[in-house]
């Protein structure tokens, strides 16, 4: 039996490790606030969301399977949480029961294994009750196989099974196992036998024609029973490792459907907060990686808008076919932000997320990675740009043909013309690699050098800025100025204009 | 002649006892750290009886080279060590059963016994029949396994063991528990319970989990519950049970002496094949040593001190020396450089001739050694110094009772001998032991650090330790025949703690 609500035909793996990318991604895209939201105060959900969010999908296919299960956890949340809750509580309910001291005897072992699989069982029959009263109104792939093979799978038939079973193994009869002599003529391959009702009643009440001795362990001959118990242990050794085993692939089969709801409780909790705000969102459509997409109407940045009271504003763009976004403009324009809505919204879609957007076709990427600036290094070991180009080693190592990358005034730690150079050098060479890049950059140089060279497959933005000086947060679409409007804010900061004070 | 030791060809000349006395030379060569090595794990079989027992003449050593060169062959060995892998088993359920008190349990174990003897036997006798063998011994072991196997003993004990053995095999029983009850009686063919649980819960499989079955651990014996349990099996089976009683009464003694004689003695050659083999591995030579009780022309190429080889780490440097002895040269008088090698090459001495006369390969490409009557060592000891005038007191007892127990037979060596004395005293006292020595016309070695003592005569020849050419504080550990030349060793030895002169003074002055 699978959950399969998180892939078409596999596990969600919720131990997978993080990306080598991870820390910094979380940093430069402020994702805290992002995996907050969406997990409330639930510290479990925490942690799936954010095993979700930075391993990307790379098919589309697998991006839309989440996102039709995803669209009947937004129109049936309330059976959603009830499902979840099932798993939370009787993965919480088995943790309860004591493994006691030792697991060297497999009567102990046993014991602890029936009450494991009395409540996993119990949980089993709530979660047929609920497909039986809700299946029919979910409509996504995943949800129609999900609770079809609850339906399938759980059947009374197999539930009362179980249950005897369960009863059985108590042994209200005793124990009855066959050996062979083994060394010293000692008893060894010990079997667990079950007889038939019928061979029981002859065990229990005579009737039985075959010839047979017996002994009984005198009450106060305590070795006599040490033996025997010992001799019990070697009987049912091999049915309480299967039955520990059981209740295992139970526990993990009940723990795998936490996993997987943890997430779209997680996308749930996130909705419902942006409903709040009246933020719109949508499913973004995931273009194969061949082909280059991205097109947006109004995509804000989603931590942005958690973070802020107001609605915040969002950015229409036409970037299909084009590898390269340069960005420009003016300071405190809101070119950051845009690059964060840029990476976050790639990295939602990849998870099957709906996008902070109004309308988004973006392709799918292997991985999604930032090289933002960074605060002078405190230990004073390294330079800045020697840091830079430490972290750029990285990423240059760790990043794949159709990942994003997102620069943030990267080299700007030198002077324009060695930074150009040097950022020149590796957005090519990356773009050739398959590699989509948005770039913000005070580089003119920089800019300027790829408008002319790469124009067709680079597209150019400029934060907006008015006449007067004032800013939208808007991005347009612009080839590079070579001012960043640097006098503005010295103009704002001074209350007079930098070549008044020359003057 | 009927074979009867792996050992000795004669069966006058057999060692059958336990440990004899240790030669005094022993320690003094560190052949006690190489017996160590080789007996670890072997303790049972009291392998100091037969080291202690070296060989003085050629014949016997032939006899065992021959044995040797058999047993370097692969398959040769696997079948022996297989075979003494299975005799081990056999005495160790012998063991067992002649500590167990319930009696079908013994007799059990003495069955299992029985049935491993057989089959190691049978088997040792069939792989050798596949082997290329060239040695008296292997040969004549072979021949006596043919026939022992063959006869009619054998093959009834085997036959009588193989049907106790399958008629205990079909015994299928059941134990019905329930409480302080226990019921028990032949199996009545009731499904096993287990692949049904395991099925039932299949649906869940959700790829690898822990194994959760107990190991159990044997116990030396069965507790008195199973005992009891036993005895009701065999009420339930008296044909089986009583066969196996008539059984045990009948092959009380089957263990043969000779084979079981072998199975002890073979460990000798083994133990020095498997020790030796390391050192092969990291590519130092040994061969097997043209003997002789007769002629004292020796000639020796390649070799190095075996124990101080077993002492290194691997891929540390094993340095090989060669020296001869030709016409009326007796002593190789060895001077040299401090720490460059001369005791470990006066050792090297002692043991290749001790190894050769226990028949083993020597430490070397190419060796001709003389068989001595015996091996006399004067070595300084540690526990002796306690006064100047002691050690040396201490130091002529010694080397009056070496003169006095030493024939013209004999080996002889002598290392750093009355250097605790004045260099005048010495050199008068240690040319009086040499010119006995050299009377009695007996091999050996003398390390001294008297250059004089290099050329008292003509059975005296010059070895020297040497010192790297460019660096004289490096020694090479090549000890080489040319004449003594007394080069001052100790100024580089302090170069290199930076204890020179200049040194000392461009520290003080930078």
């Amino acid at each position: 039996m699978k959950v399969y609500l998180m892939h078409r035909d596999q596990d969600f793996d919720a131990q997978a490790e993080f990306p080598s990318n991870a820390e910094d991604l979380s940093q430069d895209l402020g994702l805290d606030t992002l995996f907050d939201a969406m997990a409330g105060d639930d510290s479990f959900v925490l942690g799936i969301v954010k095993r979700a969010i930075l391993s990307s999908l790379v098919d589309p296919d697998a991006i839309v399977y989440r996102q039709d299960v995803l669209r009947d956890c937004l129109n049936h949340p309330s059976v959603v949480r009830e499902l979840y809750d099932v798993a939370v509580g009787v993965i919480e309910a088995e943790r309860k029961v004591f493994w006691g001291l030792s697991r060297d005897s497999p009567e102990r072992i046993l014991a602890r294994s029936l009450r494991v699989l009395q409540v996993l069982t119990s949980s089993l029959k709530r979660l047929r009750e609920i497909a039986d009263q809700h299946g029919e109104e979910f409509r996504s792939e995943g949800f129609v196989r999900f609770f079809g093979m609850l339906e399938a799978e759980l059947t009374d038939e197999y539930l009362n099974t179980v249950d005897f079973h369960l009863r059985e193994l108590t042994f209200p009869r005793g124990v009855l196992i066959s050996a062979k002599l083994g060394q010293g003529n000692v008893g060894t391959h010990y079997v667990l036998r079950q007889p038939s009702k019928q061979s029981w009643t002859e065990w229990l009440f005579g009737g039985h024609n075959r010839s047979k001795f017996s002994f009984v362990i005198p009450e106060r001959d305590d070795n006599g029973f040490k033996a025997l118990a010992e001799l019990t242990n070697k009987g049912i050794n091999r049915v309480a490792g299967a039955v520990a085993q059981s209740a295992d692939h139970v526990h993990s089969f009940v723990a795998v459907l936490r996993d997987e709801l943890a997430f779209y409780i997680g996308c749930l909790n996130l909705h419902e907060e942006l409903s709040k705000k009246e933020e719109p969102t949508c499913f973004p459509v995931p273009v194969r990686s061949e082909e280059v997409a991205f097109t947006t109407r109004g995509l804000y940045d989603i931590c942005l808008a958690l973070n802020v009271e107001a609605r915040v504003i969002g950015n229409d763009v036409n970037g299909d076919g084009e590898s390269l976004v340069m960005i420009t403009g003016a300071n405190q324009g809101g070119k950051s932000t845009f690059l964060r809505s840029a990476g976050l919204a790639q990295l939602m879609m990849g998870c099957g997320m709906f996008a902070p957007a109004e309308q988004l076709r973006i392709s799918v990427s292997a991985g999604v990675f930032t090289h933002f600036e960074r605060e002078e290094d405190p230990t004073m070991r390294r330079g800045k740009l020697e840091e830079e180009l430490e972290r750029m080693e990285k990423i240059a190592e760790a990043i794949t043909p159709s990942s994003l990358l997102l620069c943030n005034e990267s080299f700007a730690s030198t002077n324009e013309r060695e930074g150009s150079e040097i950022a020149r050098q590796i957005v090519r060479a990356l773009l050739e690699r398959g590699v989509r890049i948005f770039f913000v950059t005070h580089m003119f140089d920089l800019a300027e050098g790829f408008q002319r060279l790469e124009a067709d497959t680079a597209l150019f933005l400029r934060a907006e800025r008015m006449q007067d000086g004032r800013r939208t947060f808007r991005m347009i679409e612009g080839e590079p100025l070579p001012t960043s409007y640097g006098e503005d804010l010295y103009r704002r900061i001074f209350g007079t204009s930098p070549s008044a004070a020359g003057g | 002649m009927q074979f009867h030791s792996i050992l000795f060809e004669q069966p006058a000349d057999r060692v059958d006892g336990d440990a004899q006395d240790v030669p005094s030379s022993f320690r003094d060569l560190n052949l006690d750290q190489v017996l160590e090595s080789m007996v670890e794990g072997r303790e049972e079989y009291r392998l100091e009886a037969f080291f202690y027992s070296p060989l003085t003449a050629a014949e016997p050593v032939l006899y065992r080279h021959e044995t040797l060169q058999d047993l370097e062959k692969k398959e040769i060995l696997d079948s022996v060590t297989d075979f003494s892998e299975s005799m081990r088993r056999v005495r160790a359920h012998l063991g067992r059963a002649a500590k167990l008190r319930h009696k079908y349990e013994t007799e059990r174990w003495f069955l299992d016994a029985a049935e491993t003897y057989l089959a190691a036997v049978n088997t040792l006798k069939e792989k050798l029949a596949l082997c290329e063998l060239g040695s008296r011994a292997l040969m004549g072991l072979h021949e006596y396994l043919e026939a022992y196997v063959l006869s009619p003993y054998f093959s009834s004990f085997a036959a009588e063991t193989q049907k106790v053995k399958d008629e205990l095999a079909s015994v299928v029983y059941r134990v019905h528990i329930r409480g302080s009850r226990v019921e028990v009686s032949p199996y009545g063919g009731e499904p096993d319970y287990t692949p049904e649980v395991e099925q039932t819960f299949a649906k869940f499989r959700q790829g690898d989990v822990e194994d959760y079955t107990v190991r159990f651990v044997d116990r030396a014996g069965m507790n008195h519950i199973e005992a009891q349990i036993l005895d009701l099996v065999a009420r339930l089976n008296p044909a089986v049970f009583g066969a196996l009683d008539d059984y045990c009464v009948r092959h009380e003694t089957f263990l043969d002496d000779t084979i079981v004689r072998f199975e002890r003695e073979v460990q000798f050659y083994v133990a020095y094949l498997e020790f030796i083999e390391r050192f092969k591995a990291a590519g130092l030579p040994f061969c097997y040593p043209q003997v002789s009780s007769r002629s004292k022309d020796i000639s020796v190429r390649g070799a190095f001190d075996v124990a101080l080889a077993n002492t290194l780490v691997p891929g540390e440097r094993v340095v090989c020396n060669d020296f001869h002895l030709e016409g009326t040269e007796r002593i190789l008088v060895v001077t040299g450089a401090n720490q460059g090698g001369k005791t470990t090459f006066a050792r090297m001495f002692g043991q290749l001739h001790y190894l050769a006369s226990l028949g083993y390969p020597v430490p070397g490409s190419e060796a001709r050694l003389f068989l001595p009557d015996q091996i006399l060592t004067h070595f300084e000891r540690e526990e002796d110094i306690e006064t100047l005038q002691g050690r040396l007191e201490s130091d002529l007892v010694r080397i009056r009772d070496i003169l006095q127990r030493a024939t013209s037979s004999s080996v002889v060596i002598m290392n750093e001998l009355f250097s605790s004395t004045t260099v005048k005293d010495a050199l008068v006292l240690i040319a009086a032991v040499m010119s006995q020595i050299m009377e009695l016309g007996v091999l050996g070695v003398c390390v001294t650090f008297l250059d004089e003592i290099a050329s008292l005569g003509e059975s005296t020849v010059s070895m020297v330790s040497m010192v790297d050419a460019e660096d004289p504080s490096v020694r090479t550990y090549k000890v080489v025949r040319r004449p003594a030349d007394g080069r001052a060793y100790a100024v580089a030895l302090a170069a290199k703690y930076g204890l020179t002169y200049p040194q000392l003074r461009g520290h003080v002055t930078s």
